[in-house]
């Protein structure tokens, strides 16, 4: 089972807008213990690319559809990114209200 | 008290919005307004035809619009068939999230010679867009393209008229299209940047998949390789820049392989100065093109350096960036084509920070033609942000009537204007797909906008 896939089914709230085929960023999600993330396989190609578009991305980022469970990832803890109210288009600097 | 909201457009910022909207409060009520009879937005006419998976989100799109909470009204178009202050009388929030359905100009002569067009026109062409099927486009006489641009809808566009016809016709791309395409003559298409690959837009999905494209030649000249440490500094900074580079990197450095009959060659460092008109004044034939440098530090300049080139073509596609569009009563920054907004509240103007009651904007038109489809998914979280906190402060209050849905139909009748529900959008959809798997399609679009109201607009089967 994906980490995706475990999400949706404990009602927690991770996009997966292509729904797992490699199309899109939004099931992005970020490891906690970089040990875990040390341990998973490389990401592919395919993986990396939608990487790049990530909102948020870290170190240790990847794509819930693509960490799947294993025994020696049990305890992974993983952190959904950042809420947007930094998301600055043209620098720009809210004001006081 | 239920909130009434109307969001204006379909696509993926309108859907992200409705979507978390529903979500956030039990009682909202949100119609969705879409002026063709199909929805999704770019999903469905931008997405290229060889990329369905990136199409699949119309799958949780379709599961809001089926939400009983929530109503498609298609072939309704703000301005002819209902105004904004309509609109804003009837309904609590009003969002518009309807895009950028304009081009940029590049502003230099020639620009409105035959054969030349925008991306945007030949993207609504190959993939069906009621409004792209009348394009001029003559694919039989000509055997070179120039694009202008180097992102992803450059790449798009490049990569439909190099790809074989025979894998597009299984493809959802729409029949004129595949039928010119097949007799195409276009051997060679050229992507013109004005900067250099450190700087190119598109990303590396797309690129690398063009790259590999079959039976395409790839050229590229090994000295617009060449990086100053200020390019250096800009690939260190960005991961998307540094993975793009790198494979035009790799891609210079392949043998050239025989018998690949078509090229795609990708020109760096050359602005489009005049588009060059045929003998008879009226088709185009080539580019005249100025070669550039960048100058300076933080912030780089692009100069011209006064030496000029030309490259022949019967084709130029400009994927130089989309533009919105205004309607009336809604304020506009017509400089940067989008609605002066405060975190998706629309601005009373562009001088004050004085905000629009009840009106707001998403996608596009809030933030500019710039992102991709999750890009709304962040932006539409923005705005329901900004709703949810005017809703609490009673900016905007349920609490005071307002006629919702029910106005809207009333609206509607009164002009005698029939719409598309959700379900006659399914009928045109269920169409569509027994019209493809006859030809091992995954859908035949239906291109007219008669057929597809015929389609749509039938009276439910009991």
């Amino acid at each position: 089972m994906s980490m995706l896939e475990a999400a949706h089914e404990n009602e927690i709230e991770l996009e997966g807008a292509c729904e797992g085929s490699l199309a899109c960023s939004t099931c992005h999600v970020i490891f906690m213990d970089e040990e875990l993330y040390q341990k998973l396989p490389e990401p592919s190609d395919e993986e990396n690319d939608m990487l790049d578009l990530a909102f948020g991305l870290t170190e240790t980022s990847r794509l819930g559809c693509q960490i799947i469970a294993k025994p020696e990832l049990d305890g992974m803890r993983l952190a959904l990114p950042p809420a947007t109210r930094n998301f600055a288009v043209d620098g720009h600097v809210p004001k006081p209200h | 008290m239920p909130l009434h909201v109307c969001v204006v457009g379909s696509g993926p910022a309108g859907f992200y919005v409705a979507k978390k909207l529903l979500k956030r409060f039990d009682f909202a009520r949100v119609d969705i307004l879409e002026r063709l009879p199909a929805p999704f937005g770019l999903v469905r006419s931008g997405v290229a035809p060889d990329h369905p998976e990136t199409k699949v989100v119309i799958n949780q799109f379709s599961r809001t619009a089926e939400d009983e909470r929530c109503r498609f009204f298609g072939n309704v178009c703000l301005g002819t068939d209902v105004s904004l202050e309509e609109l804003r009388k009837n309904y609590h929030v009003v969002v518009l999230a309807y895009g950028a359905e304009s081009d940029h100009r590049l502003g230099i002569p020639g620009e409105d010679l035959e054969g030349v067009f925008s991306a945007r026109q030949f993207v609504w062409w190959y993939n069906g867009h009621p409004d792209g099927k009348d394009l001029p486009i003559n694919l039989n006489d000509v055997e070179t393209a120039v694009v202008l641009g180097q992102g992803n809808v450059a790449l798009d566009v490049a990569r439909i008229l190099l790809r074989s016809p025979s894998e597009l016709s299984s493809t959802d791309i729409a029949e004129h299209a595949v039928k010119a395409l097949r007799t195409s003559r276009i051997r060679k298409v050229y992507v013109v940047g004005r900067r250099g690959p450190v700087q190119a837009a598109c990303t590396a999905k797309e690129l690398r998949e063009i790259l590999g494209l079959k039976g395409v030649e790839i050229v590229i000249n090994e000295a617009d390789l060449q990086t100053t440490d200020c390019d250096l500094e800009e690939l260190q900074s960005s991961r998307i820049h540094k993975r793009v580079f790198d494979l035009f990197c790799k891609s210079a450095t392949f043998t050239k392989c025989a018998g690949r009959d078509k090229q795609l060659q990708f020109v760096f460092f050359r602005a489009p100065v005049s588009l060059l008109a045929a003998e008879d004044g009226i088709h185009v034939r080539g580019v005249h093109l100025q070669k550039t440098r960048l100058e300076g530090n933080h912030p780089r300049k692009l100069v011209g350096t006064g030496e000029f080139e030309e490259l022949d073509c019967g084709l130029v596609l400009k994927s130089i960036g989309y533009k919105s569009l205004p309607v009336p009563d809604l304020p506009f920054d017509h400089k940067k084509g989008v609605v002066p907004n405060y975190f998706g509240r629309v601005r009373s103007s562009d001088a004050t920070n004085e905000t629009e009651r009840g009106l707001y904007v998403a996608g596009w038109l809030k933030r500019g033609p710039t992102g991709i489809i999750g890009t709304n998914e962040v932006c539409a979280q923005e705005v329901v942000t900004s709703i949810e906190e005017d809703v609490n402060r009673a900016v905007v209050s349920n609490l005071k009537e307002v006629p919702g849905s029910v106005g809207l139909e009333s609206i509607l009748s009164e002009k005698n204007k029939r719409y598309i529900t959700f379900e006659g959008w399914e009928r045109l959809n269920e169409t569509e797909m027994e019209k493809g798997a006859v030809k091992g399609k995954p859908r035949e679009k239906i291109v007219g906008i008669d057929e597809a109201l015929a389609i749509g607009l039938a009276k439910e089967k009991e």
